[in-house]
């Protein structure tokens, strides 16, 4: 459940907001959730809000286990 | 789009179903169970089920909020959203789920009623900023991921000094409907080998919720990302812990998910929301501390407490099986009147109203493939 | 002695609003089409100002359609409602493989509609239909009461002539046939939903809305034995095939990779949790063909502005149940389901 997507922060705005980009779309959504967030930072994206940082590291680290896939023959 | 498409390569896919293939024991079966709704809808919408062995097998969970909402709570919204002044707001996902005879909140907007559709909860906030002669109520719906939104509105409406807006609060707990589809009486019991846990749900509460279903109740589990790529890694996980006889928390999507979660949406969560005593789930039953409602602190944003809302309980349609597959006793095609009376138009039972539900997501997706029914028996 | 001539001040295109007096049909209303759509769309059907047009029938099957457009916003990203009105009903006509020649536009505006907005509307109606080669020889106008319309709803209706070996139908796809498509998907749907409220978002992406009577013409000189041809308007692709495979009694197989969608699109169908091929096209054009057409088909519609990215993406086969299946990305296959109403976009 709960469609979340990872989305780049462009802008800080007031109030809290923040103008993030998502592949080519750009909308403005809430930081009320989290702390000391900056421009450049990814983030994901929940109805309008953004839940947690996403660790670029992390990912990498994620995608390395599936590239460890061998096929055993 | 970066960090989705890296997580959707068809070829690492397909490598990967080689590898589950060759670490899944041909002699024995894994049924595996998906909790979230949103994994069911990535298995259904990539196909991936088609991409597992036939001894992998997958069991939709009950992880779709939409579905587990009780008629009774449709109908409270339906009422509120009929009054003459009230502005009923809520997520897509509501507007076509039927409560009593057939009524939506979409069929309603044709008969007068003023239903908006919203994408996030600062949009209702809005509209009883733009309206303060209306009152607007928020038909909050979602698990621990959707919690946090409308707590952030609650605090928000009363800094804002906000006379006209109010919270329908029917927000559920994960970690209580694991444990309700796992604490029955063995006759009833589900056989399930191990669970792809909560992603999203994870974020805000942290992974060590789901501890406890490995270290008290037996069971492997991954808490898995969203993308088909982090479904199949975790179905590896899941049958590596199997082979090896571990019953282990793992964090697959560990590029969102953190084992103490997001402390600031927990605290305001716990700021602004206490537990119910009980709940009624659809299809589950009435589960003791799953669900929550508005501190007594918050009671002028409570929909309930000032509309003295009673909640009716409306049985579901007796040829309804949903009770059964939400706990992934059953496969939708297993019930009889899935693909026949019940359909995403006409839907009888939870199961079917949401995208992500079973029966839904199997109807949408995949009722094409002629899968035979299987028994509940455990493996050797 | 001769009368004096009349004063009758001439409408406020800048500042006026429409009245109710413009659709009682009265003065009101023959000042209103002659200041305005007479003078915009320049005809000399019009320029007679009679209830009605008459023409020469052409040679051939002649094709009739009708369209409603109730869009809203007005204006958005790539067009209006004025430019779809003029490309709705001339693809309608086109996709019956028909040469369009001539629309009526009939006009229900809310009372207190600025002019200004009405103009704009009207010149890019005209525009578009200069650009298509189609004339507006007749129409109508009428006013409602404030509060009881959108702004603005049109209707227009077309004729068009068909060529006598054209013989499409939406029950002619047939096992083996291939299914080609002109371009990317969702453009249309997509814009439009950046621009509701509540859900506003920032793209650059444009609505697709565009006239495909040339494309289809080009089609039918390098196919003249194409099968099915159809725009995937609201519904979008996924409801042109299923009504096709329903039609013709058959199955269809498309490819997901197959399938063009811009990225802009693809994101706004993530967040939104949408899927593009449900969504509205105003630019495209789905065709069906026996196999060996396919390659020139679509070697001959990429040399086409409008159809440089057309790709074959499936084929039609044997199927009792009429199911659209699609291969995913992974090779993975899933149903493309025929939904009854619009999708919603979701939270979970």
């Amino acid at each position: 459940m709960c469609l979340a997507i990872p989305a780049l922060i462009t802008e800080l705005r007031e109030g809290e907001l923040a103008r993030v980009d998502m592949g080519g779309v750009s909308k403005e959504i809430s930081l009320a959730l989290l702390n000391d967030c900056e421009v450049g930072e990814w983030v994901i994206v929940h109805v309008g809000y953004a839940l947690r940082k996403l660790d670029p590291m992390e990912s990498e680290k994620t995608l390395l286990l599936f590239a460890t896939a061998a096929p055993s023959l | 789009m970066k960090y989705l498409e890296a997580f959707r390569d068809g070829d690492l896919a397909r490598r990967l179903a080689v590898v589950i293939a060759a670490e899944a024991d041909a002699r024995r079966r894994y049924r595996l169970m998906e909790f979230c709704g949103g994994h069911t809808h990535t298995l259904a919408r990539y196909g991936l089920e088609r991409l597992l062995p036939d001894n992998v097998e997958m069991i939709h969970g009950p992880g779709c909020p939409v579905c587990v909402l009780p008629t009774g709570c449709i109908e409270a919204a339906l009422d509120l959203a009929r009054r003459p002044g009230v502005i009923l707001c809520s997520y897509g996902d509501m507007l076509r789920v039927p409560g009593k005879n057939g009524a939506t909140l979409m069929k309603s907007r044709a008969a007068g009623a003023d239903v908006r559709m919203i994408y996030s909860t600062l949009d209702a906030l809005n509209i009883a900023q733009e309206h303060p002669e209306h009152e607007v109520v928020f038909f909050a719906i979602g698990f621990e991921t959707t919690t946090p939104p409308t707590a952030v509105v609650v605090k928000e409406a009363r800094r804002l000094g906000l006379k006209n807006f109010m919270v329908l609060c029917n927000h559920v707990l994960t970690p209580a409907a694991m444990e309700g589809i796992l604490d029955v009486p063995a006759a009833e019991a589900v056989h399930v080998d191990g669970f792809i846990g909560p992603g999203h749900v994870s974020t805000v509460i942290g992974s060590h919720p789901f501890e406890r279903f490995a270290s008290n109740y037996g069971y492997p589990v991954v808490i898995t990302g969203f993308e088909p790529l982090d479904i199949l890694q975790a179905i590896r996980q899941l049958i590596r812990q199997l082979n090896e006889g571990r019953a282990e928390l793992e964090n697959e999507y560990s590029r969102v998910v953190s084992r103490e979660g997001n402390l600031k949406a927990q605290a305001l969560m716990a700021e602004v929301f206490e537990l119910r005593d009980e709940f009624e789930w659809r299809g589950l039953g009435i589960l003791p501390h799953s669900a929550l409602k508005l501190r007594a602190a918050f009671a002028e944003y409570d929909a309930e407490a000032r509309f003295a809302i009673t909640q009716e309980a409306i049985p579901d349609h007796k040829a309804c099986e949903c009770a059964a597959v939400l706990r992934g006793a059953k496969r939708p095609e297993q019930c009889k009147v899935f693909a026949t009376v019940c359909t995403p138009d006409n839907p009888l039972g939870s199961c079917m109203v949401s995208s992500e539900g079973a029966c839904a997501a199997h109807y949408s997706y995949g009722r094409f493939v002629n899968t035979a029914p299987t028994s509940n028996v455990p493996s050797p | 002695m001769k009368r004096p001539k009349e004063f009758f001040p001439p409408l406020d295109l800048v500042r006026g609003r429409v009245e109710l007096s413009h659709g009682s049909g009265g003065r009101a209303t023959a000042q209103l089409i002659e200041e305005l759509f007479v003078a915009v769309f320049d005809n000399d059907w019009l320029r007679a100002m009679n209830d009605q047009a008459a023409f020469e029938p052409p040679p051939g099957r002649l094709v009739l359609t009708t369209d409603s457009f109730v869009v809203s916003p007005l204006f958005f990203p790539g067009g209006d409602i004025g430019s779809l009105a003029v490309h709705g009903t001339v693809n309608d006509i086109a996709m019956a493989g028909a040469r369009p020649l001539y629309l009526s536009a009939s006009f229900i505006i809310e009372e207190g509609f600025p002019l200004a907005d009405l103009r704009r509307i009207v010149d890019s109606m005209a525009e578009a239909a200069r650009a298509t080669g189609v004339a507006i020889v007749t129409g109508d106008t009428k006013v409602v009461e404030r509060g009881k319309g959108d702004g603005v709803f049109i209707n227009t209706t077309g004729v068009g002539s068909v060529p006598p070996e054209v013989n499409l139908g939406a029950d002619r796809a047939r096992p083996g046939d291939k299914i080609i498509l002109s371009g990317s998907i969702g453009d249309h749907g997509v814009a439009i939903l950046s621009r509701r409220e509540h859900l506003q978002f920032e793209t650059e992406l444009r609505s697709d809305s565009a006239a495909l009577h040339e494309l289809v013409a080009i089609m039918i000189a390098a196919a003249p034995d194409l099968h099915c041809l159809r725009d995937p308007t609201r519904g979008g692709l996924a409801a042109v095939l299923n009504e096709w495979a329903h039609q013709s009694g058959v199955g269809m197989l498309i490819r997901e990779r197959a399938i063009p969608v811009r990225p802009a699109v693809s994101a706004a169908c993530e967040f939104l949790g949408l899927d593009p091929l449900y969504i509205a096209n105003e630019g495209k054009l789905v065709a069906v063909c026996p196999p060996q057409c396919a390659n020139d088909l679509v070697a001959v519609m990429r040399r086409h502005p409008l159809g440089k990215d057309a790709a074959v993406i499936g084929e039609v086969r044997a199927d009792e149940h009429r199911f659209v299946e699609m291969e995913t990305a992974f090779g993975g296959k899933r149903l493309v389901d025929w939904l009854s109403s619009d999708p919603l976009p979701r939270i979970c």
